[in-house]
């Protein structure tokens, strides 16, 4: 430990001889407002201006919130309506005229003179040291905590103990995973009635033929609008419930030459050659670097790009990454036709959708 | 002190106002101290002596933004409702009426179009906290690249770190409550981030979020987070920085009369509480006319946030965006391995880099007075030019943070700029390696080099701008001294100590790691020293300002001499 002042063997000294002499505090130079009255009285008007006008502009404030209304015209300028305009520039008008005033006032009557305060060290003289390590000894010393380890070990273990309650307590903020991020809403059809696949937003089936080559749908499962149909519970597909569903289940469908897709392998290994319906190819739309949904088409090459973070994947060589942060092919969905000759899935797909995460699996397409 | 005030303006009273208000306001006065004993706090602090320079105001814009946000932030609480129930939006915003939402998503554009003032002071709000983090970063650049953080004030730049932490955060958790499609990404992300963390992602994502993702108990959550948890932190922890600023006293720039043992400036009051005061008058009205003419996160825009839709160009406020460029540049690193994945394509960019940023961050006082050996308290200021390598350092971590948040507009680059977002990540993949490496050096040799200039200024003079031409035809240009005042501030800087050798080190005896640790730091000292301009000493300059005064005579005598005998004029 060096004192604040020491002079250090690599820190050199403080008070070194200048090369040059400090020339000390420049003399004080008298404003003209300090020795003329009539500049004075000049400022003080100024000062005095500046408030009357802050004033005005709270009188404009108030009238503009009493004769503006907000959500009448908020088409107007810039979408913010005149009422957020108007009260938003006399409110600061208002504040800015105090403050300029203020410092006005500061600037130029009140004392300019520079003063000079004497510094101390930031540390403690060592008499006020002394005496508060002799009162911290003595109240140690005092308690017997040193002396007494039963107590100071039993006392120690009590309150490290009530660290768990802290903690416990904390267990009901939300359920285990278990395996609901396996599972999405697409594996809820049954045999009479396969889960169609339906258009995001307007809820019809599409039948394979709609699909021109390089068209691109935003789909969702029928469930979530008909959940009759699968014998599900109306409530299981509402509010929270309906976000969360969209937020696994949403999918893609891409049109493209059958010639150019190149099946890959499932997860048991097999050739995913009957997944798709005459080049209609399906995948999930949440991507698998952070969970953004995916919507941006590259019609030419069956590369879909996320807007978040750039990753690419190529929806004709079952879903890889050919560019950007993603570690994972995004998960294919196996389709085929109902009897009416709607788009359904075969089953769900067979691997979680979404972000990575550490208890996942991996396999090679 | 006592202060000559014979001519100062009369309108101010000769005398300092006394208790003249009359006996109601002493009265008063002798209540409270009975009671509080303010008096003897007071007699210290009332004149406190404040320094002045401009770049003491940057932490003064983040104090009082702050205050305009907590006063915007308390008024917003009045209507917005922090919950994801989801309802018919029913309001006066016509595009989304009948449109189903989340209460928090409805009751932000019922602030917005059924609020009078409500959307001016949202907008202030979101302006208010932009302005608190950039405020809060100039302010740190200013303090790191001026010395300001060196001892006594180590703990002060940790809680201002600290600080800087927690504003990010409010910041996160204060723009994902309005629950609109944009914010809403934010949120994915999030989950995302958290599913990424080795063996409890999963875990956590379910904790925070009440299970599946979205759920209905993250708008809520991070609400008590934002109006309560950090906001209380925050005001403890700006209390802790004004209390040790005033018990350190400010620092100042060196000058004639400004030494390490005193400060130099105005009394708290009146002068520095009048102009502190009026400047919070300043950033209030500025943030004010800025809520009221600058639209900022029009939510209606984006309307409800729907986990199956995305819009292009998707990106966190500002102070979000250089681990979001991270994220983008990062390669498809994942290792899948005895059935379990590890996501360093998120773990990296996300919850590595910046918890790192900042403990290098907090880190640097402690290392550079550990290289230099100096643990001497400071309270004069330094030019950046003449702490090269610190300047540098800073320098090439601030590049490192604007190439990764230029990384986080890469879309909007390619956009703007019609070039391949493919080559454009590519780049910055190197980049942000290389960038803050080139910016080192040059920092460090710019410094050296404006180091030189200052020299060459006590030494030689300055350029009076006066050429003349001697009789031979050569033209040279007429130096004249420095004024005093002028030449002491630049002199008024400590001479960078002398690393130990290792000789030195061998002959006093250390051994094994002392040894070895003694070594690394004289070796890093003379790297960090290297090939800095120390000030001149008296003898150098009473030899120079000797030789200055001969050639400027010879200087006169040629022009005496020479054609410029005339004066201009005559040409």
């Amino acid at each position: 430990m060096t004192d604040a002042h020491n002079n250090d063997a690599h820190g050199g000294e403080l008070a070194v001889v200048e090369p040059i002499p400090d020339p000390g505090l420049p003399e004080h130079q008298w404003r003209p407002t300090d020795v003329d009255p009539a500049q004075e009285k000049r400022a003080e008007r100024q000062v005095a201006a500046l408030f009357g006008l802050s004033a005005l502009a709270t009188i404009a404030f108030l009238v503009s919130y009493f004769t503006l209304d907000v959500g009448d015209d908020w088409t107007l300028i810039g979408n913010m309506g005149a009422s957020t305009l108007a009260l938003g520039f006399f409110l600061g008008l208002a504040l800015m005229l105090i403050g300029v005033g203020i410092i006005h006032w500061a600037r130029k009557l009140m004392a300019d003179h520079e003063m000079v305060e004497l510094r101390h060290p930031a540390k403690s003289s060592e008499e006020d040291r002394e005496v508060a390590v002799q009162a911290i000894n003595d109240g140690i010393a005092e308690s017997g905590i040193g002396r007494r380890p039963l107590i100071r070990n039993s006392l120690l273990g009590a309150v490290g103990l009530l660290g768990l309650p802290a903690v416990v307590l904390l267990r009901d903020l939300g359920p285990l995973p278990g395996k609901k991020l396996y599972h999405t809403i697409w594996g809820s059809g049954t045999a009479n009635a396969p889960m169609r696949i339906v258009r995001d937003g307007i809820w019809t089936p599409i039948l394979a033929s709609d699909l021109e080559i390089g068209d691109l749908v935003n789909c969702q499962p029928d469930a979530l609008h008909n959940p009759e149909r699968y014998d599900i519970d109306p409530t299981e597909v509402e509010g929270v419930n309906l976000q969360i569903h969209k937020s696994k289940a949403s999918l893609i469908l891409l049109r493209m030459n059958p010639g150019d897709i190149k099946p890959g392998k499932d997860a048991k290994g097999e050739s995913r050659e009957n997944w798709t319906v005459n080049g209609i190819v399906a995948y999930s739309k949440i991507c698998t670097h952070v969970g953004c949904p995916i919507s941006l088409n590259e019609r030419t090459t069956h590369h879909l790009l996320c807007p978040c973070h750039q990753s690419t994947f190529d929806l004709a060589d079952s879903g890889k990454v050919v560019f950007g942060p993603a570690g994972r092919p995004l998960p294919q969905l196996p389709i085929a036709v109902d009897d009416e000759g709607y788009l359904v899935a075969q089953s769900d797909f067979d691997e979680p959708v979404g972000p990575s995460f550490w208890e996942r699996d991996y396999y090679e397409r | 002190m006592s202060v000559d005030v014979s001519k100062v303006a009369t309108t101010n009273g000769t005398t300092p106002a006394t208790a003249k208000g009359g006996k109601a306001a002493g009265a008063i006065a002798n209540w409270a101290d009975e009671r509080l004993g303010l008096g003897t706090a007071m007699k210290k602090n009332i004149r406190k002596v404040f320094p002045d320079h401009w770049s003491f105001m940057l932490g003064e814009i983040a104090l009082w933004s702050f205050v305009v946000v907590l006063l915007t932030g308390v008024f917003l609480t009045l209507w917005f409702d922090p919950s994801m129930t989801e309802i018919q939006y029913d309001g006066a915003y016509d595009p989304l009426r009948g449109v189903h939402m989340s209460s928090a998503y409805a009751s932000s554009l019922d602030i917005s179009f059924d609020v009078r003032g409500g959307l001016l002071m949202r907008q202030m709000h979101h302006w208010g906290a932009m302005i608190f983090i950039a405020s809060m970063m100039i302010h740190m650049l200013r303090v790191y690249l001026t010395g300001a953080f060196r001892k006594p004030r180590e703990l002060n730049w940790i809680i201002g770190c600290l600080l800087l932490l927690l504003g990010t955060i409010e910041g996160f958790t204060g723009y994902s409550l309005p629950d609109d499609l944009l914010s809403g990404t934010g949120v994915r992300a999030a989950d995302g981030f958290m599913k990424a963390s080795p063996v409890v992602g999963s875990y956590m994502s379910f904790f925070l979020f009440g299970g599946e993702f979205p759920g209905d108990a993250i708008i809520p959550r991070f609400y008590a987070m934002h109006i309560l948890l950090i906001p209380g932190l925050l005001l403890a922890l700006v209390a802790a920085h004004m209390l040790l600023l005033v018990y350190h006293k400010h620092t100042q720039w060196p000058g004639p009369g400004r030494t390490e043992q005193n400060v130099v400036g105005y009394p708290m009051l009146p002068v520095y509480a009048a102009k502190a005061g009026g400047f919070f008058f300043i950033v209030f009205g500025t943030i004010a006319v800025m809520g009221g003419l600058f639209s900022i996160n029009a939510v209606w825009k984006y309307g409800p946030y729907d986990p199956s839709k995305v819009t292009a160009g998707s990106q966190p406020d500002w102070y979000m965006g250089w681990p979001d460029g991270l994220l983008r540049i990062i390669p498809a690193w994942e290792t899948h391995i005895w059935g379990i994945t590890l996501s360093w394509n998120v773990m990296i960019p996300i919850l590595v880099m910046p918890p790192l940023m900042l403990m290098i961050l907090m880190a640097l006082p402690f290392i550079e007075s550990w290289i230099t050996g100096d643990k001497r308290e400071h309270h004069l200021l330094q030019r950046p030019r003449n702490a090269p390598t610190r300047t540098a350092i800073m320098v090439a971590l601030m590049t490192f943070y604007g190439l990764s948040w230029a990384a986080g507009g890469n879309d909007i680059i390619a956009i703007k700029l019609h070039l391949s977002i493919n080559q454009i990540t590519y780049f910055m993949r190197g980049a942000v390696f290389i960038g803050p490496v080139i910016a080192f050096i040059i920092t460090r040799r710019w410094c050296i080099s404006l180091q030189r200039h200052d020299e060459g200024k006590l030494l030689h003079g300055y350029e009076t701008g006066v050429l003349v031409r001697s009789p031979e035809g050569g033209y040279a240009e007429k130096h004249l001294p420095l004024p005093q005042g002028q030449a002491y501030t630049l002199t008024a800087r400590d001479d960078d100590p002398t690393p130990e050798t290792v000789e030195e080190i061998d002959a006093s005896g250390a051994t094994g790691r002392t040894a070895r640790l003694r070594k690394l730091r004289a070796k890093l000292a003379t790297v960090f020293f290297a090939d800095n301009v120390q000030k001149p000493t008296a003898e150098e300059l009473h030899d120079a300002q000797h030789h200055a005064e001969h050639e400027l005579h010879e200087l006169e005598s040629q022009i005496a001499a020479g054609p410029n005998r005339h004066g201009p004029a005559d040409h």
